[in-house]
């Protein structure tokens, strides 16, 4: 299954590399990254494949927003399908 | 493979800009409840629903997290009760059967407190016409219809004339409440089959059994009422 996880909130240090971390603890593969830092605000959208995951996708949901909290940044895991809904007819 | 303005723009506007909220509506038909046994009626009108609609809350809550929308309002719209309550001298248990079976599986309306009266008022649309007031006081999530005209048949003037009355009683029997029981009511002209939106859904005849819910997007400040 393919879901689009972001990542938003003010820039520091280690934020990609604990993000890919979890992805890869969970084996999650990341199909494509997108990121951008713009002074102190960094977005980060990653489209990942959770076909071979350890984890539920709730699980992973949870997992991922915890470590955002504990960064400081939010971070979000959705199903790719809702984007194309949203924006294309 | 990314499209990163789109995924932003529609992150914001979820989480920012409260834009896309969304509600389900699942159709449930009630013809096999038809007969003449008002309770025997109401218990199967309570059991169909409870039982079609059980997991329909939950699995709501299921699709609002995966997807990341919010899903504000859940909804069930059944088989307009006029046909199925034909031959009973009161329809109004059908309504109580139906709210009973609303607040068991935690849905936040039920409409299909129907009738199709745009060729002419038969006596079940009649009977179910004249409880409204009741019916719409007395009960919390039913909502009600009634089609009184069509393209095909034209407008009905007598339907047109009794609920020109009836909304008026509705509004005295609830004016403890403003009123508020009006707002559960539509006057319809051409209603359709499969229509999810509340307060004038229901399960039109010639749908299936049972309907995968439908999804309606609407901005958060209309439905915060």
């Amino acid at each position: 299954m393919r879901a689009v996880i972001t990542v938003i909130g003010k820039d520091r240090t280690g934020i990609i590399a604990k993000v890919s971390g979890l992805l890869y603890e969970s084996n999650v593969n990341i199909l494509d990254i997108s990121q951008t830092i713009l002074e102190d605000l960094f977005a980060m959208i990653m489209l990942v494949d959770t076909s071979g995951a350890s984890l539920s996708f709730e699980e992973l949901q949870d997992a991922l927003r915890i470590l955002g909290a504990d960064m400081g940044v939010e971070v979000r895991a959705q199903r790719a399908e809702v984007f194309d809904a949203m924006n294309k007819v | 493979m990314l499209n990163t303005s789109e995924i932003l723009e529609t992150i914001g506007m979820i989480s920012r800009q409260k834009l896309d909220i969304r509600t389900i509506t699942m159709g449930v038909s009630l013809f096999h409840c038809a007969g003449d046994d008002p309770k025997a009626v109401s218990r199967k009108v309570y059991d169909t629903i409870c039982k079609r609609a059980e997991n329909l809350v939950r699995v709501g809550s299921d699709i609002e997290r995966e997807y990341g929308i919010p899903i504000v309002n859940t909804r069930v719209s059944v088989t307009p009760a006029a046909l199925i309550t034909a031959a009973l001298n009161d329809p109004l248990p059908v309504a109580q059967a139906m709210d009973k079976a609303a607040a068991a599986v935690g849905v936040n309306l039920i409409g299909g407190y129907s009738a199709l009266a745009q060729k002419g008022v038969t006596q079940a649309d009649l009977r179910l016409i004249r409880s409204l007031p009741e019916a719409l006081s007395a009960t919390e999530r039913v909502c009600a219809s009634v089609n009184v005209a069509s393209t095909k048949a034209g407008i009905d003037m007598d339907a047109v004339r009794l609920m020109g009355e009836i909304i008026k009683e509705i509004a005295e029997k609830s004016s403890g409440t403003g009123g508020a029981a009006c707002m559960k009511l539509v006057v319809f002209a051409n209603a359709v089959e499969d229509n999810p939106f509340m307060a004038g859904a229901f399960h039109g005849p010639g749908e299936a059994r049972r309907i995968a819910p439908s999804t309606w997007a609407y901005p958060a400040r209309a439905s915060s009422r």
